[in-house]
């Protein structure tokens, strides 16, 4: 069964290696100057004060915690859809409950304030 | 089963790499001509003119300069991490053409979980943004790098919640079998709802305007790759427009007949709708202006979702009653 996805793999690989040959012969085709200030991280023009990789704000965090909550659901559903025509009613109900309840989570992260970008 | 496709596949395999790459590069240079034509004409400019009939060819020109300059890795770089960066990014926008259906019979590979790959890789082009913009160690490119996941990942639940309702119509994953649902009537007509979600999340998966905070050229410079420069840079590049492509192609393969119309072939009916698609996605960004950050973050959970999840269970609903 996996197997069947092997020339996937080998295409990657291939393709893997072509655009890095791609980039190896600008690499090589380019020409190479350096002087201190071209290194620089481009700030436009300023010195950079600091490292880039500096705090950032915590609602990041919550926004990724709501993808995996919500993408892991939403991937749920996939296999139903696929089987939905056979289910019956039954797979109908059903699913209405879980989206129900997906509905309700989202709901309670509205009220709690966590969709609001303030 | 796993015989028969090993058989066909180490030379198909090849054959369809060459046809891919050769269709990204045509695609990539038609379309920044494209790009470049439309925006002039929006501003009642003539837009290039100079290089090959009505600038043509100035694009070719323009791939020529870029594959000569001169690849700047900075100093502070963190440098695996940045090379690997724009491979990351191109390679998923290649597989996903595996399994694009242009005609009935033209197509790498017909796969029955067709959707969830090309949905799955297109996941990853997140993964190759966060690599750029953090191992460039540039403030800017760290900016547009967490703007951009937010962003991608707020737009992918509507964007899969959506396609999840045409699929239900279909009962399978092949985009074959989707195409060939529509023989009747185009899903354009049955679900005007789904398309219209589907092509806000597109356009804000592949960070067109109104939807390009992360490369917002006034704010940020270019975004996660302000720090590459030459063929680094054009991979990006080519990997954006591709993206371009391949979203305007799900959505023709799902909304809009895919390789369906009288007279003319199959492949030419899939470009034009194709290309119709990414005309419209262009016509977007001289129309509407930028959205601020919390409109985009807010229009995703507070509208997009319920109303995919609202599209998703009156269209369960309805296949049940009929």
């Amino acid at each position: 069964m996996l197997l069947s996805y092997l020339p996937i793999l080998i295409y990657m690989v291939i393709a893997a290696g072509l655009v890095g040959l791609i980039v190896l012969l600008s690499e090589l085709l380019g020409k190479k100057k350096h002087f201190p200030s071209k290194d620089m991280p481009y700030e436009c023009g300023m010195d950079p004060i600091g490292d880039a990789r500096s705090r950032y704000h915590v609602r990041f965090y919550v926004i990724a915690m709501f993808f995996i909550v919500f993408d892991v659901e939403a991937i749920f559903l996939y296999p139903w859809g696929v089987v939905f025509k056979q289910l019956g009613w039954f797979g109908f109900v059903e699913m209405a409950i879980f989206i129900f309840v997906l509905v309700v989570g989202l709901v309670y992260v509205w009220g709690k304030g966590a969709l609001e970008w303030e | 089963m796993a015989t028969t496709v090993q058989s066909v596949s180490i030379f198909g395999m090849i054959a369809g790499l060459i046809g891919v790459m050769a269709l990204v590069a045509v695609n990539a240079l038609f379309l920044i001509w494209m790009e470049r034509k439309v925006s002039a004409h929006m501003q009642l400019r003539p837009g290039p003119m100079e290089v090959g009939w009505h600038g043509a060819i100035q694009t070719i020109a323009d791939a020529l300069k870029l594959l000569g300059k001169e690849l700047i890795t900075p100093r502070e770089v963190d440098r695996p991490v940045y090379l690997a960066a724009p491979i990351v990014i191109f390679l998923p926008v290649l597989v996903s053409f595996l399994v694009i259906p242009f005609s009935q019979n033209l197509i790498i590979r017909d796969m029955n979980v067709g959707v969830l790959l090309i949905l799955s890789f297109a996941a990853l082009t997140v993964l190759a943004i966060l690599m750029a913009g953090w191992a460039s160690n540039n403030k800017y490119a760290v900016f547009g790098a967490i703007r951009s996941v937010a962003q991608n990942v707020a737009y992918e639940i509507p964007l899969l919640i959506t396609l999840m309702s045409v699929i239900l119509m279909v009962g399978s994953f092949r985009l074959t079998d989707i195409v060939a649902a529509q023989s009747r009537v185009w899903f354009i007509l049955v679900q005007p709802v789904a398309f219209i979600l589907y092509i806000i999340c597109a356009t804000a998966e592949t960070n067109r305007a109104p939807f390009d905070l992360p490369e917002a050229e006034s704010e940020l410079v270019a975004g996660f790759h302000t720090e590459y420069s030459g063929m680094r840079f054009a991979l990006f590049f080519l990997a954006e427009y591709t993206n371009m492509f391949i979203v305007a192609a799900l959505a023709t393969i799902f909304f809009l007949g895919g390789w369906r119309g009288p007279f003319l072939p199959g492949v030419i009916w899939f470009l034009i709708k194709v290309y119709a698609i990414i005309f419209l996605i262009m016509w977007f960004r001289w129309t509407f202006p930028r959205v601020r950050f919390d409109q985009l973050i807010t229009l995703s959970w507070k509208i997009l979702i319920p109303l995919s999840l609202a599209n998703l269970i009156i269209t369960a609903f309805v296949l049940k009653l009929v």
